[in-house]
């Protein structure tokens, strides 16, 4: 059966979504995407130093060889015109219509900022991009991005960074059963039991970076992430069982031997 | 004239273009530029004309999450 993520109309056959940041060297980075194969790797950009080394050259070869599409961030922005001009640079660099669009409104929860994000997006939909929003889980917030042409939307599940999984069962849950568009879990995440937990409530894809990076062996936890994400989906797919109040044998009784009928 | 790139200051002649911006900071593709906080495409670096107190930002791929 086809099950791709798709993503204004492009399909893609994993459901992860990995970034490249805060690895112990380019060589992990690169055995972890590999053991994922996810379906994009995020990238960012920064000033270009007098006299620059290598090391940005390093990482552009490095992602021509992964041959991952690139989804480039808007990472550090805190205003509309940081954001739309971040992605636009962006597109020119990276070669893509692809964006996730980061508007920081507090710097020490990295939460983004609500006010702005709605009208950032809407700018660069209006531009062509592909517009993958960072955005808190508040429902009517999400709602506004998909009316200004977002076809996906990615809300946290903690701060970015945190590790500490959905915060918010419930919230999460409730975009998923109001909002049609495909939901992708980006931030927060620590666990792949978390990412398979999102997955069985019906997200359509997550995204992470710290998890795997950090974690004592990216290359496995990458590994890790990538199974329990298609064990989360496939789940969900399946369609969980209806929880029961009590007890009931899954052993057939009929024919238990040395079973016999107290008498009250 | 007197601008910044990247936050520095930067002296450049009269009349420069963001292709002189560059030059002075040997800047090495692939990388972008904006002015001002506007973004400059790069079929326009030799006609975008730079004027005093102008903030160059020029940027290039790194890691991200």
């Amino acid at each position: 059966m086809n099950d791709s993520l798709t993503l204004y109309g492009h399909a893609f056959a994993s459901r992860l979504l990995l970034g490249t940041a805060r690895y112990p060297s380019p060589a992990v980075l690169e055995a972890a995407v590999q053991r994922a194969r996810p379906a994009m790797v995020t990238a960012s950009l920064r000033r270009q130093g007098i006299n620059a080394t290598n090391a940005g050259e390093s990482f552009w070869e490095l992602l021509k060889r992964l041959g991952v599409p690139v989804l480039p961030n808007t990472a550090g922005c805190h205003s509309v015109q940081e954001a739309v001009t971040t992605a636009q640079m962006a597109r020119e660099v990276f070669g893509t219509p692809w964006i996730k669009l980061e508007v920081i409104g507090d710097d020490y929860t990295l939460q983004p900022d609500t006010l702005n994000l709605v009208e950032a997006a809407s700018l660069l939909i209006k531009d062509g991009f592909l517009v993958l929003p960072y955005t808190t889980d508040d429902l009517v917030l999400c709602q506004r991005l998909v009316d200004v042409g977002c076809q996906a939307v990615m809300p946290w599940a903690a701060p970015i960074g945190t590790g500490r999984g959905p915060q918010n069962p419930y919230a999460l849950q409730t975009l998923r059963e109001r909002l049609p568009v495909p939901l992708l879990v980006d931030a927060g995440l620590g666990l792949p039991s978390h990412a398979c937990q999102v997955m069985e409530w019906g997200f359509d894809g997550v995204l992470l970076n710290t998890a795997v990076a950090l974690s004592q062996d990216p290359v496995a936890m990458a590994g890790a992430f990538a199974d329990a994400v298609a064990a989360g989906r496939a789940a969900h797919s399946a369609g969980a069982m209806a929880p029961q109040q009590a007890a009931q044998p899954s052993t057939p009784v009929l024919g238990t031997p040395f079973w016999h009928h107290d008498k009250a | 004239m007197n601008v910044t790139i990247n936050q520095q200051a930067a002296t450049l002649p009269a009349h420069a273009t963001v292709q002189d911006a560059l030059a002075t900071l040997a800047a090495r593709p692939p990388f972008a530029v904006a002015v001002n906080t506007r973004f400059v495409p790069n079929t326009q670096y030799a006609s975008h004309a730079l004027h005093e107190g102008d903030r160059i930002e020029v940027i290039a791929p790194v890691t991200g999450g």
